[in-house]
Formats: C-alpha cells, sequence, structure tokens
C-alpha cells in the first residue's frame, strides 16, 4: 500500500511538471504578456525596459528552466499584475472558493439524493418525471444565464438576497469565512446554488439510477419478505448501497468545483480563485496561471488517489497493484 | 472541465451491463422505446429540430451569415416587427441586426453539428484510449491515468485561448477544443467498465484461446461497455453545446458573424435586464427544446437498453 | 501656467453637473461604489494603470491634480512655472499632513520621483514620466526640475505621479501598500481596509487641505460582469455604478429610482490601417487571389472613412453613447483643429473613389478587433464590416481576446503589426493631441521613442517634423496651433480613421449624481447629491 501511494505521489510530481511545460508554452502561443500591461503613454524603450525587467525578453526555454529553479526552492513566481508572489494570492482567495463549493456540495445532496430516492421508488409517477425533466434543465442551461437569471429574480425583483459579492466573514481558526454569519449566508445562497445546480441534476440521476437497480436485486427483496419496513428498508439498506457511488462522484466533482467556478464567480464577483484564474488567463498574468494549475492537477491526483483507495476497501476485488496505478 | 460539468462518468450508469442480446430485435427495441410516450414525444421533437436545423438554408427567412444582407441598422427590432426589405422579423433582430429566427435555424445547425461531431471524435478518442488503459494495465496505465489527470485540471478555457491564438477562430477549431476537453470523461468512463470486464472469464477464455489483443478488446470487451457510454454520450453532447456557449460567453468561441445558438445566448447575455428580453430568450428556449429533448431520448435509451431494469 | 479652461460638450440627456461644486458639509454617511475593473495593487507606483490610478486620486495628491476635464488644478503644488528654458519651479502647498501624521515637504518630493521609475517587478511603471528630470530640493516648499531640452508638458507629466511620504511610503515595497502599513498620501480619502477580490474601503480624510470628503466610509467593489452591477445597483446593494452597460441604459433612463451621468472620454476608437506593406497579410484580390494593397491607396482609405456611417454606429450600436469622431481627441480638447469634422456617410462617393483607385469592384478584407477591451469593440467591428462589404469590400470579421490581439496587432511572428485593418482605441492620458500624435501618427522609431503604438505604420516626415516642433514649443498658444496642423495633415492622408469618441455612464441611486470624467475614472469625489 504505501509503495502503491508513494508511486503514485512521484506520478503525480510528473504530471505537475507537465503541467507547467504545457501552460508555459501554451501562453508563449497565445501572445507577449508585456502588451497586456503596458501604458499608453510607454515608448518602446519603456516598454523593452518592462520586457527586460519581467524577464519576458529571454528566450522560453531559458524562462521555464529559471522557473523550475525557483519552484524547487517553492517559489511559482510572482504575479505580473499583482506584483506578489503568485501561491499566495491564490492562497488568499481560497477560502471564498471552498466555502462555495462546500455549500454547493451539501446542497447537491440536499436536494438531489431525496429527489433522486423519490424518482427512483415511484419512475412512472408525474412528479418523478418532473424531477428529472428538471434534471435535465439543470445542466442544458449556461451557468451564467442560470446565474444572472437567479440574481433578477431573488435580488432585483423580490429584493430578498444581496445581488454579488461575500458578505460580512468572522475568523475560524484564522482563516475568515462567511458562512458563520446572517449576512454572509445570505451573500452565500445563490451563487452556491447556481454552482450546485449542476450536480444536483447529477445527482437526482445517480440516485434515481441507483435506486431502480437496487429495488429489484436481491438483497432488497429479501428485506422485504422478512417483513422490514419500508421506511427502514429505504433508510438503511437501500441508501448505503446507493451512496457509495455518489460519495465517490461527488470527491470528483468536488475537485471540479474549486477548480472552475469561474463562471459563477465572475457573475456574482465573488473573490474567489476561480475569478483570479480567468482574469489571470485573459491577461496572460503566466505566474498565476502555472501556480494555480499545478495546485489543482495535484488536489485531481490526490482525490483520485483517495478514490482509488476508498474503491480497494469498499470493493476488495479491486487490488490497488491490479488497477496499476 | 471548465465550467459545466454535467456528464461526468458516473459509476452506476457506467456500470458494467452485459450488452443488449444481439438478436433481439429491433422491433422490440422500438415498441420498448415508444413505452414512454414522453420519451416517444421528445424523440418526435428531436427529429423534428434536426431537419429544421438542416434546411435552415432553405426555410430561413434570411441568410444571417451574409454581412451584405444583416445591417446594424435593423438592430434590436422586437419580435413582429417589419424591416425594410418587406419581411417580418417574427422573432424580432439581435444587437448586430441579424433575424432572431433565421439566426437561430443557422445557430441550431452549428449547435448540433459542433456537438455531435466534438461528441462523436472525443468518444472514439476516449473510447480507444480507455480501452488500451484497462486492458494493458500496469506503468501503461498509470501513465494514461495521469495524463487523464492533467487533462481534466486543465481549463477548457485555456485550451480554447490557445487554439485559437495557433490556429484562429472557426467551427473546426472549437470541435478540436471541445474534443481536447472532453476526450478524458469518456476515457475514464470506458476504463472504470473495461477494468471489471477484463476480469470475467469470457476474456480469460479468449485469451487462452490465443487471440489477438486487438482483436479482444475491440469485439469482445468493447461491446460490453457500449451502453454506458451511449448514456455518457448523450449527456456529453449536451454538455458540449453548453460548454460552447460558455466559452462564447468568455470571448472564445465561434465567429461572431456566424453565431451558434451558443452564441447567440451568450450575446444574449447583456441583454438580460435590458428589458430586450428576445434576444436572450428566444435562442435560450431553441437551446433548452434541444438538449432536453437530447437527453429524454438519451434516458430512456438507458432504460431501455439496461436489461436489469427490464420488467 | 494654466491652461485656456476647456469646454466640452457635454452630451444630450445627460445629467452633467456643470463646475465641481461639492455640497459642503461633510455628514456621516457611506458610500458604495461598484466598478468594472479592480485595482491591482495599493501602491501609486507600481503599475501606470487606470484602476490604479483611479484609486490613487482618492488617496494620494499630486503636484498638479487633474479635475473632471484633465485640467491640471494646483495639487502639493500651488504653482509652478518655467525659470529657464530648462528648468521649471514648483512652489509647494504649506500646512499640509499626509495621512500617518507626518508634515509635507520638498523631501516627500525628491523621494517621490525617486521612488516612482524603480519599483521592483513593477509591469508598467512611472519612468516614462520621470526619465530624462532632474528633481532639486531649492528650499522646503521649493523645487526645481531641470531637463535637457525645453520641456513643454512638464506638469503633464508630473501630474501623473502619486506624492508618497518620506517617512513612511518611499522605502516601502508593494506589499506594504497592499498592507496598509505604507498607504500613507495627503487625499481627500484614507485607506482603510483592501480584500482582494472583494472590496477596498476608505475613510474620510477631515483634515484635507482642499474640499473637505461628503462620505464617511467609501467601500469599492469589483463588478466585472456589466449586467451583475446594473442588478446591484438596482437590488441597492451598491450606491454607483461605473461603466453601464450600453444596453441597458433604456431601461434605466426609465426607471425613476435611477440617476444617470454621462461624459464623453478622452478615448477615440479608430481604424489603423495598413499601409506600409505592398502585400498585406489580410488584403486579397475579389476570388481570393493577391493583389497589391490598396490600402496603401489614400483614395481607398478615403473610401473606407465615407462608407461607415457614423451616425449609425452611435445610434444602433452604441445606443447614442458616442460622437462621430473626426480626429483625435473631441473638440475642446487642447491642440485639436477647429476645421475636422467627421467624414460623411457616403455610399456613391466610396464607390467612385474605389473605381478612381483601380479597385470598382472592391476587394477581400478582414477586419480584426478585440472582444473585451472597448465599449462594444465587437459590436462595432462587424457593423464596420457590414458597412464596407455594402461599398464592394467584401469584409470578414475577426474579432479576439485582448490578449491574443494586442500582441499580434503589435508585433506579429515578423516583429511588424500582423493585420491589415484594426479597431484600436486610444485614451489620451496627458489630455491634449501630443498624446495621440506622437504614438500613433508619428512615424514608428525606435530611438525617438515615437510612433509607439503606430500599428498602421504611417509615416509622413513632414507631419514628423511638426510633431516634434510641437513637443518643444513652451508656448502653449503655438504648441496647439502646432498640434492642430499636425493632426490637420494626418487625417487628409487618412493615416488613421476616425469613428467615434467614447461617451461613459455612470448610474447612482436617487438622490446621487456623478461628475463625468473624460479620463473615464470613478473617484468618490465625484459622486454629489443632488
Amino acid at each position: 500500500m504505501s509503495v502503491f501511494i508513494l508511486r503514485r505521489l512521484m506520478q503525480s510530481a510528473l504530471v505537475m511538471v507537465a503541467m507547467a511545460v504545457i501552460v508555459f508554452f501554451g501562453i508563449h502561443l497565445i501572445g507577449d504578456p508585456v502588451w497586456m500591461f503596458v501604458s499608453p503613454d510607454m515608448d518602446q524603450q519603456d516598454i523593452e525596459e518592462v520586457t527586460r525587467a519581467l524577464g519576458l525578453d529571454r528566450p522560453i526555454w531559458e524562462q521555464f528552466g529559471y522557473f523550475v529553479l525557483s519552484a524547487l526552492q517553492g517559489d511559482l513566481g510572482t504575479s505580473f499584475i499583482f506584483g506578489e508572489p503568485a501561491l499566495g494570492l491564490i492562497i488568499e482567495r481560497m477560502p471564498a472558493t471552498l466555502e462555495l463549493a462546500f455549500t454547493a456540495l451539501l446542497m447537491a445532496v440536499a436536494f438531489g439524493i431525496p429527489l433522486g430516492l423519490y424518482a427512483g421508488l415511484y419512475p412512472d409517477s408525474a412528479v418523478s418525471k418532473a424531477i428529472m425533466a428538471g434534471s435535465i434543465l439543470g445542466f442544458s442551461l449556461p451557468t451564467f444565464w442560470v446565474g444572472i437569471m437567479l440574481i433578477m429574480v431573488f435580488a432585483v425583483i423580490l429584493g430578498w438576497l444581496p445581488s454579488t459579492g461575500r458578505g460580512d466573514t468572522v475568523d475560524l481558526f484564522g482563516v475568515p469565512v462567511s458562512f458563520l454569519t446572517l449576512d454572509g449566508l445570505k451573500h452565500l445562497l445563490l451563487p452556491a446554488f447556481n454552482l450546485a445546480l449542476l450536480k444536483i441534476s447529477l445527482v437526482i440521476r445517480l440516485t434515481r439510477a441507483g435506486t431502480r437497480e437496487a429495488i429489484h436485486q436481491d438483497y432488497i427483496k429479501f428485506a422485504r419478505a422478512k417483513g422490514l419496513s419500508t421506511r427502514r428498508i429505504i433508510g438503511v439498506h437501500l441508501l448505503k448501497n446507493i451512496l457509495i457511488p455518489v460519495v465517490t462522484v461527488l470527491g470528483l466533482e468536488f475537485g471540479s468545483l474549486i477548480a472552475f467556478s469561474v463562471v459563477t464567480e465572475t457573475v456574482f464577483a465573488w473573490p474567489g480563485m476561480g475569478k483570479l484564474l480567468i482574469e489571470a488567463i485573459q491577461q496572460l498574468d503566466r505566474p498565476i496561471i502555472v501556480a494555480y494549475l499545478i495546485m489543482i492537477v495535484f488536489l485531481f491526483v490526490v482525490i483520485n488517489l483517495i478514490v482509488d483507495i476508498l474503491y480497494s476497501i469498499l470493493d476488495p476485488r479491486v487490488r490497488l497493484g491490479d488497477r496499476g496505478a | 472541465m471548465a465550467v459545466t460539468d454535467a456528464g461526468k462518468t458516473s459509476p452506476i450508469e457506467a456500470a458494467p451491463l452485459p450488452a443488449p442480446p444481439a438478436e433481439a430485435p429491433l422491433k422490440r427495441f422500438l415498441s420498448d422505446f415508444a413505452d414512454s410516450r414522453l420519451a416517444l414525444g421528445a424523440a418526435l421533437l428531436l427529429a423534428a429540430i434536426m431537419i429544421v436545423a438542416f434546411l435552415a438554408p432553405v426555410i430561413a427567412p434570411q441568410d444571417p451569415y451574409d454581412l451584405a444582407t444583416v445591417s446594424v441598422l435593423d438592430a434590436r427590432l422586437p419580435p413582429g416587427t417589419e424591416n425594410f426589405a418587406g419581411y417580418t422579423h417574427w422573432l424580432g433582430t439581435d444587437g448586430a441586426g441579424r433575424d432572431l429566427l433565421s439566426a437561430i435555424l443557422y445557430g441550431l445547425r452549428i449547435s448540433i453539428s459542433v456537438g455531435l461531431a466534438s461528441g462523436v471524435i472525443a468518444l472514439f478518442v476516449g473510447m480507444a484510449v480507455g480501452l488500451v488503459a484497462a486492458y494493458v494495465g500496469g506503468r501503461t496505465e498509470g501513465l494514461i491515468m495521469r495524463v487523464v489527470d492533467l487533462q481534466l485540471s486543465f481549463p477548457a478555457v485555456l485550451v480554447a485561448l490557445i487554439l485559437l491564438a495557433i490556429l484562429g477562430k472557426g467551427i473546426d477549431k472549437i470541435v478540436i477544443a471541445l474534443v481536447v476537453a472532453q476526450w478524458a470523461y469518456y476515457a475514464r468512463t470506458v476504463r472504470a467498465s473495461a477494468l471489471v470486464e477484463r476480469r470475467r472469464e469470457y476474456v480469460e477464455a479468449a485469451q487462452s484461446l490465443g487471440l489477438s489483443h486487438a482483436r479482444i478488446i475491440f469485439r469482445h470487451i468493447l461491446p460490453n461497455c457500449l451502453a454506458p457510454l451511449i448514456v455518457v454520450g448523450t449527456v456529453q453532447t449536451a454538455h458540449a453545446i453548453a460548454l460552447e456557449a460558455t466559452l462564447s460567453f468568455l470571448g472564445v468561441g465561434l465567429p461572431q458573424t456566424e453565431p451558434s445558438l451558443g452564441l447567440l445566448i451568450a450575446n444574449g447575455f447583456e441583454y438580460m435586464i435590458s428589458g430586450k428580453y428576445w434576444i436572450s430568450v428566444f435562442p435560450g428556449l431553441a437551446l433548452l427544446l434541444t438538449i432536453v429533448s437530447i437527453n429524454m431520448v438519451g434516458d430512456q435509451l438507458r432504460d431501455v437498453l439496461n436489461p436489469r431494469l427490464q420488467k | 501656467m494654466k491652461r485656456c479652461n476647456l469646454l466640452l460638450r457635454s452630451v444630450a440627456a445627460a445629467a452633467v453637473v456643470g463646475a465641481a461644486g461639492f455640497s459642503a458639509p461633510a455628514l456621516a454617511e457611506d458610500l458604495t461604489i461598484a466598478v468594472g475593473a479592480e485595482a491591482t495593487s495599493i501602491d501609486p507606483h507600481f503599475h501606470n494603470l487606470g484602476p490604479n490610478n483611479q484609486l490613487g486620486f482618492q488617496i494620494f495628491d499630486r503636484l498638479a491634480n487633474p479635475d473632471e476635464r484633465q485640467n491640471f488644478e494646483p495639487g502639493l503644488a500651488v504653482s509652478w512655472a518655467p525659470i529657464d528654458d530648462t528648468t521649471w519651479e514648483f512652489k509647494l502647498r504649506e500646512g499640509v499632513k499626509f495621512h500617518d501624521g507626518s508634515d509635507f515637504n520638498a523631501d516627500d518630493v525628491i523621494c517621490t520621483f525617486e521612488r516612482a521609475p524603480n519599483v521592483p517587478n513593477s509591469p508598467a511603471g512611472f519612468s516614462t514620466y520621470t526619465k530624462g528630470k532632474t528633481f532639486v530640493k531649492v528650499d522646503d516648499y521649493t523645487v526645481h526640475v531641470k531637463t535637457d531640452a525645453p520641456y513643454p508638458l512638464m506638469v503633464n507629466d508630473l501630474g501623473n505621479v502619486a506624492i508618497v511620504s518620506n517617512e513612511t511610503g518611499c522605502d516601502a515595497s508593494t506589499e506594504d501598500y497592499n498592507s496598509g502599513k505604507a498607504a500613507a498620501g495627503t487625499g481627500p480619502y484614507k485607506f482603510v481596509e483592501y480584500v482582494p477580490g472583494d472590496r477596498i474601503v476608505l475613510a474620510a480624510n477631515h483634515d484635507y487641505w482642499g474640499e473637505k470628503p461628503t462620505w464617511e466610509t467609501v467601500t469599492i467593489k469589483p463588478i466585472k460582469s456589466g449586467p451583475s452591477r446594473v442588478a446591484a445597483l438596482l437590488a441597492g446593494d451598491v450606491d454607483v455604478i461605473a461603466s453601464v452597460p450600453t444596453t441597458d441604459i433604456e431601461t434605466l433612463k426609465g426607471r425613476d429610482d435611477v440617476t444617470l451621468s454621462q461624459g464623453v472620454s478622452n478615448r477615440v476608437i479608430y481604424l489603423h490601417i495598413d499601409q506600409f506593406r505592398e502585400a498585406s497579410p489580410f488584403v486579397k484580390a475579389n476570388g481570393g487571389g493577391d493583389i497589391k494593397n490598396p490600402l496603401m491607396d489614400k483614395r481607398v482609405r478615403e473610401a473606407i472613412s465615407k462608407a461607415i456611417s457614423r451616425e449609425l454606429i452611435r445610434d444602433r450600436v452604441m445606443e447614442g453613447l458616442s460622437i462621430p469622431a473626426g480626429q483625435l481627441l473631441p473638440e475642446g480638447f487642447f491642440g485639436v483643429s477647429e476645421n475636422l469634422k467627421p467624414d460623411a456617410y457616403d455610399a456613391d462617393a466610396a464607390k467612385a473613389l474605389l473605381a478612381e483607385a483601380g479597385v470598382p469592384d472592391g476587394f477581400e478584407l478582414t477586419i480584426h478587433g478585440p472582444n473585451d477591451r472597448y465599449v462594444n469593440d465587437a459590436k462595432i467591428v462587424e457593423a464596420i464590416a457590414q458597412m464596407l462589404t455594402r461599398v464592394g469590400i467584401k469584409t470578414q470579421v475577426e474579432t479576439l481576446p485582448r490578449s491574443v490581439y494586442f500582441s499580434r496587432a503589435s508585433s506579429g511572428a515578423d516583429g511588424l503589426p500582423e493585420f491589415s485593418l484594426i479597431l484600436v482605441g486610444w485614451g489620451a492620458g496627458s489630455g491634449e493631441a501630443s498624446s495621440p500624435l506622437r504614438a500613433l501618427i508619428a512615424t514608428n522609431d525606435k530611438d525617438k521613442g515615437m510612433g509607439t503604438a503606430n500599428r498602421g505604420r504611417y509615416s509622413n516626415p513632414e507631419v514628423d517634423k511638426v510633431i516634434e516642433e510641437a513637443l518643444a514649443e513652451v508656448d502653449d498658444e503655438k504648441r496647439a496651433g502646432l498640434l492642430a496642423k499636425a493632426t490637420e495633415m494626418a487625417i487628409g492622408d487618412y493615416a488613421i480613421i476616425p469613428v467615434h469618441y467614447q461617451v461613459n455612464t455612470w448610474a447612482s441611486r436617487k438622490g446621487l449624481k456623478y461628475i463625468p470624467r473624460t479620463d473615464e475614472y470613478t473617484v468618490a469625489y465625484g459622486v454629489v447629491k443632488e
């Protein structure tokens, strides 16, 4: 097991290097970052000077080499546009995004499982059909479209919730969080729902599919024959069996929630990492993009590792060595 | 990836299912499918949408891509306005003066072809990679799955931006970007089901018979992984269309003079609170109908193809 | 030394305030402003960037502060004048205190101009304004600035640099400013808090030497998405929003709980035309063959200008929020010509000119533009393409994100501008015509630092001569005349094709209004009660 984990971690280092290479050279292909920064009053010499100061006049492989050297010493570069260490900027914005992602995840489970269960138990009822049709809506409408609609309805027309931004925060173990204040919660609700909508649809579908398969299986029939109450059958036996895949998938989805809440954060002006990333991409702020994606790829590798380990614990037939990775 | 991730693999949907018996008559399948009137309706709607989209150049009142016929003079006309050329804009016009009905018809065509093309290519690439990973195992599998990790953590926006910079804008480029962004999902799905399949007795039997690896992979394992793939495929196709809209929203989508449905919706974003509802609502509605019908058909297909659910 | 008071045409239907008259008493009231772009740093010398400067305007003063029309008013200097050909004398304001409590004097000025061009990691610093100048402290309240040659734009340059404190600011790092440790200026508002991505909080400086601040606390929130910004105002979450999208103006006008303030900006939107190569990459003969670059022919450029209906763009694309342009800066700015009017739309004349130039059936062309830089940029490009196609120039449109666009438009694979016809904008930071003339019109010359953004590579030695003459002319009246002359010559050559001047809109809740600024900045002291 420990050999397996060690090997996987070594692989992840390789993946991180690969990511750095791709981003570095990819951005080089997109354009010269200098043109994103220069102010109109600068002349050619000023521009050259800036290019030199930022090291952008060097050949790209040399810049990359320099990056690798500093990265080995734990320095992932200094943001071009903020002038501060890229990693610090990302970590600074991380609590806001984590908070949003966790809330969205919670909503996905809280809405998704009961609805999916119902749709699976009574597949022919009109309500179930409505639930399933509704779940399709969840992933067919672009996030930005739904987001601005939510703002229009709940903030502008009804006036129940604030439109944008993050609410009051309090420090929890030194990390500013907003879900512990009423104002913070109010601000959290709409963006979290916007982000959760896709995941709710996903959980509904997973739960329904799992339920429909499970109710035909022997252990449920057996439990019925034993005369257990329906509540107990659903609550214990059925749920236990369908939760495993739901949790597995949500684990992976959580990664993408954190990594790519870009659109939701933009529409709701949420001060998280996603907004930082998209603005960095738009302005070719390479150090931030590189640091961000290296971090995300590490996150994905670790989540997949945990999922694989969980698999082997849940299903003894799957041996880790066998999974080859 | 990136922003909307509806169609990821789910262990349940991706659960290994025995392929439908080859001799199952088509008729049986059709009657099973038609069991649900809702699904039948969706299938008919989908067919209608496809036909209308295909016939767009014939039935659309205007060629929305011809800059000589589109004029900003007609920009933002409300539905039902008659223009100088003497025809009526039943759904109004957009910000550049395109007849919305025509733009939606043409846009549907682009969106559906982009969704289908990227879906099919990504499916084949992902399928091949996933099968090989599961069958070969060991280092190769490790390598492939790490590439999948890499791909899943790479934002589609950045892929699109890099491709845009190298290749320029165009439908083919956006298809490439979507394939790059999506193949990893298919690879993961296929690998999950193929992993279980390859431990089955029939694979061992085939191996002991000395059949070639390619033959075992494609003739024996693949058919048993098809059902979940089809399901993921329908969801991913819908997802591709929505993803294209998001890319357009972020400014790296299709050329603006040849808008897809996604681009029309992205353009409509800025009109959403302006009171000019038609610019964002009608394309949104068209997209919704298309994706809902694709998915209803997909859902029903899954149920019909899943023998464990047979009544 | 104060220039003639500029009179800018304010836009009809706009609630524009006349002179900068503040309602005097400082009441304990809070203000929340939503802006489109966030400041990247509190350090006023880190990046010469609009959002950073507009924040700096509120916390810091400059020797001369630009007012809402970019006229330089006495700031930390009470007066300035050239005392000989190469020396300017600045008399400093006495009795001014920094937010950290220290007194303002010449030492702060000297160390500011040492720090400003030398901030580490700066992506675009202020050396542009300080180079070639030597700063000498004469006494505590007098500073001399020396140059090698006569330099008329002294105040325009120095008016861009925020003065920081010798005690806390000059040796501080950018991080020290962001944390608030060093962010002490002399301006009307004090720095309180910076939460990146979320808000910047300022508080009134009741000891301000000038007009007393109106607002007790000011919160500045970045909301990038236009519709979200408008929604935040409608929902009552913010009091004032900047850069109202043109699409929402009609709706907002119809509401009686919202006030709109509009004003022309110093930004001209124009076309740059490839006129330096025989084979232009995005020009083709009809059918796709090669063709000698017809854009080199002045008649073709004139035809393009006449084919564009600037009124139609204003009415149908900009929803009324632009002023058709005939030169580099709107009327009223220093150095503009009184003789130049925007070309009137005349499709027949355009076709005739094309025929005269030997391309009666037009040609094929791709026009490029950004899609995330200027107000409605992509839509303007598309409208222009429609209009050119109508006179026979079959035009394709390619709009790109600015990250891709500006790099290629400035220097493509071979270091030359890559496109044939592009849409660009230019905001005159110095508030006078010398800025666009030297950057866009003058021959591209690295050694002279001219023609930096001349992406069409127009080159006319006679125009260059007049521009250089103007840049060395200390007499304002003569300089204005020279700038106008250079503009007339260049526009007569169709060096560039001006399309329009942007008009900016701010929206506020009822009871407030904003004094529009030509530099497009949004500052708390510009928000006044109605």
